[in-house]
């Protein structure tokens, strides 16, 4: 988490001699180190697990530390139903049409919302909101009906633009807000020198607010290499599976066939990444849950 | 530094901007519709239409395959009587207590840690919130193999400390599989809540705090008169989330438990998901959909009244 978002601001007076103090830090330190040990534990362990050669990760009971180091794990998902690369792939697919639909229709909404009067501007504002309000697993039933009346079912597209339309309450909520603080006069000077308005949107305000759009855009990317239940309800052809769908595969394979160490394999292939990209982004993820869970 | 400025967010600028709103925004209500047309298509096409079909499929035997045919009130009639239904209602209500307990009082001793101005707190935070990054079907994988009695690591622990002589199968009771579900849960998705109370706690003044130790009030008086009336608004909202995110809980159950042990642990959503795509009877899942819909709208609403009505007091 970014410091400056959320350190604490307040200095602690403490009492007591240094011994004192010195024991208090300690006891501090020994319980949170517990802790964060335990709740790390899992994460690690799949990935040692998955670094065994495939007879040990299937012991039982398992060793505490590989006595083996292989990749065989990662092989083995190749030859797993279509192959890890066909459901890499797929959920790559899905994560960037996912991501590019919900910045494409947040940034034009979010600005069409923060700068224009039309009709119906409240109307469609408030449906747009009313989709939290929504359970999704209600709606997938219909969407299932929906999408194969127009040949979509079972098509990567079909699953994005449902998880695009998850996204936009969050995501025009978050860009209508970030547009509303770029003072107007910035655009205005733009148009007296002859741009449109979409020119002076995408060269002057989505500049400024080009945090709010990361934030979108890691929202998305997470929400879509995640999901689970909608892929289960709009994917039928293993062709097509995503990742997560994938890794349930493995774990109802029938249980001669059962291998846990291509499972755990699969479980930090599909773990990994999104990892990788909160590290690197949570700044951004912070102030995107600051401003998507303050919304009620 | 958070650029898209967290503060503002909530407190938005509405007078501010329709004061401003006078020159080109009025005149030209064509453009401002082409922009939002792309909202307009998605809203319309994937959220609206869904909605109507929903309520309408709900009316009719519709079968997977072969065409449906309308039958009024039938489907709904029928939910009383499915006992997988009516049971998954009360084990989910059941699963959303325990898990929303549980989740704020394991919080609030985490919050207690990331909040500390010592050196690490940083890091403990992060450590806390990493497994909430992570998908519910590759976490709820993890652990499917981790509570496994040979292959799990899960026993080998609690034996290597001395709690348990051999495997005590984890997922074998039901009691024992709802206690390894919400485990992971808690596991999984304590960090959101940690993180968003942490946003509250500094929302609270630091004057306060001055001015309650100016006064001689106590550590646990300061808790009691600065902190919780300050959180109220941020403990109500993670409570709608808490139980909202719990009543529709599917993921986790359907890889960990599958519902089972004999259908002990079957939620809500995955009855409905059941209905569909084993029983093939779509018309009965839309019905269960709609009440669903219906009892969470309830719900939603209640609870953003109780939230207004907070906000007002204060």
């Amino acid at each position: 988490m970014s410091s400056s978002t959320l350190a604490p601001r307040r200095t602690v007076r403490r009492h007591g001699g240094p011994l004192q103090r010195a024991t208090r830090t300690a006891a501090y330190h020994v319980f949170s180190a517990a802790v964060a040990i335990a709740f790390l534990f899992p994460l690690v362990w799949a990935a040692l697990n998955s670094v065994k050669d495939r007879d040990e990760a299937n012991r039982q009971p398992p060793t505490w530390f590989p006595h083996s180091f292989s990749l065989e794990n990662y092989r083995n998902l190749q030859s797993f139903d279509q192959g890890i690369g066909v459901y890499l792939r797929n959920s790559i697919v899905v994560s960037a049409l996912t991501v590019v639909g919900s910045v494409v229709v947040c940034v034009l909404g979010g600005y069409g919302f923060a700068r224009f009067r039309f009709p119906g501007k409240n109307a469609l504002f408030g449906t747009t909101l009313a989709i939290l309000m929504v359970p999704y697993a209600t709606i997938l039933l219909p969407l299932y009906i929906l999408l194969s009346k127009i040949g979509m079912l079972n098509t990567l597209i079909g699953l994005a633009l449902v998880l695009v339309m998850f996204q936009l309450p969050f995501g025009i909520f978050m860009m209508r807000n970030s547009f509303e603080s770029v003072p107007r006069e910035l655009e205005e000077a733009a148009l007296v020198d002859g741009c449109t308005d979409f020119g002076a949107m995408w060269r002057i305000s989505a500049r400024i607010v080009a945090p709010g759009v990361v934030t979108v855009a890691l929202f998305s990317f997470l929400i879509a290499w995640n999901e689970f239940l909608a892929p289960l309800f709009i994917l039928n052809d293993g062709r097509k599976y995503t990742l997560p769908v994938m890794l349930v595969n493995i774990r109802y394979a029938s249980f001669n066939i059962l291998d846990v160490g291509a499972l755990q394999a699969g479980v930090v292939v599909a773990m990994v990444p999104c990892l990788v990209v909160y590290l690197a982004l949570q700044r951004f993820y912070v102030s995107g849950l600051v401003a998507g869970a303050l919304r009620g | 530094m958070s650029t898209t400025a967290p503060a503002e967010a909530p407190v938005r600028t509405p007078p501010l901007t329709r004061r401003r709103a006078h020159r080109p925004a009025t005149r030209r209500p064509l453009t401002g519709l082409l922009f939002v047309a792309p909202t307009a298509v998605v809203v319309a096409g994937l959220f609206l239409a869904p909605l109507g079909i929903l309520v309408y499929m709900s009316f009719t035997d519709w079968p997977l395959l072969g065409s449906p045919t309308p039958n009024g009130l039938d489907n709904y009639r029928q939910l009383g009587d499915d006992d997988q239904f009516t049971g998954a209602i009360t084990f989910t209500l059941l699963y959303t207590a325990i898990t929303t307990v549980v989740l704020f009082a394991v919080a609030f001793v985490l919050v207690a840690i990331s909040n500390s101005p010592r050196r690490g707190a940083r890091f403990y935070r992060t450590a806390y919130f990493l497994p909430y990054v992570v998908g519910t079907a590759a976490a709820s994988s993890m652990w499917w193999v981790d509570s496994h009695d040979e292959l799990g690591v899960f026993n080998r622990l609690l034996q290597a400390v001395g709690l348990i002589d051999r495997p005590i199968g984890l997922l074998a009771t039901p009691g024992k599989a709802l206690g390894t579900v919400i485990a992971l849960v808690v596991w999984k998705f304590i960090g959101f809540q940690v993180i968003v109370l942490l946003v509250g706690l500094q929302s609270i003044p630091g004057e306060y705090y001055e001015a309650a130790m100016v006064d001689g009030a106590s550590v646990w008086q300061r808790l009691r008169y600065v902190t919780f009336p300050g959180l109220k608004p941020t403990l109500a909202l993670l409570t709608v989330l808490s139980v909202t995110g719990s009543l529709l809980a599917f993921d986790q159950f359907f890889v960990l438990t599958h519902g089972g042990p004999d259908n002990s642990t079957v939620t809500v959503v995955l009855a409905l998901y059941n209905k569909a795509f084993q029983s093939y009877r779509l018309g009965n899942a839309a019905a269960e959909a709609v009440v669903l819909l219906v009892a969470l709208i309830i719900l939603n609403v209640v609870q953003l009244r109780l939230l207004r009505s907070r906000d007002r007091e204060e």
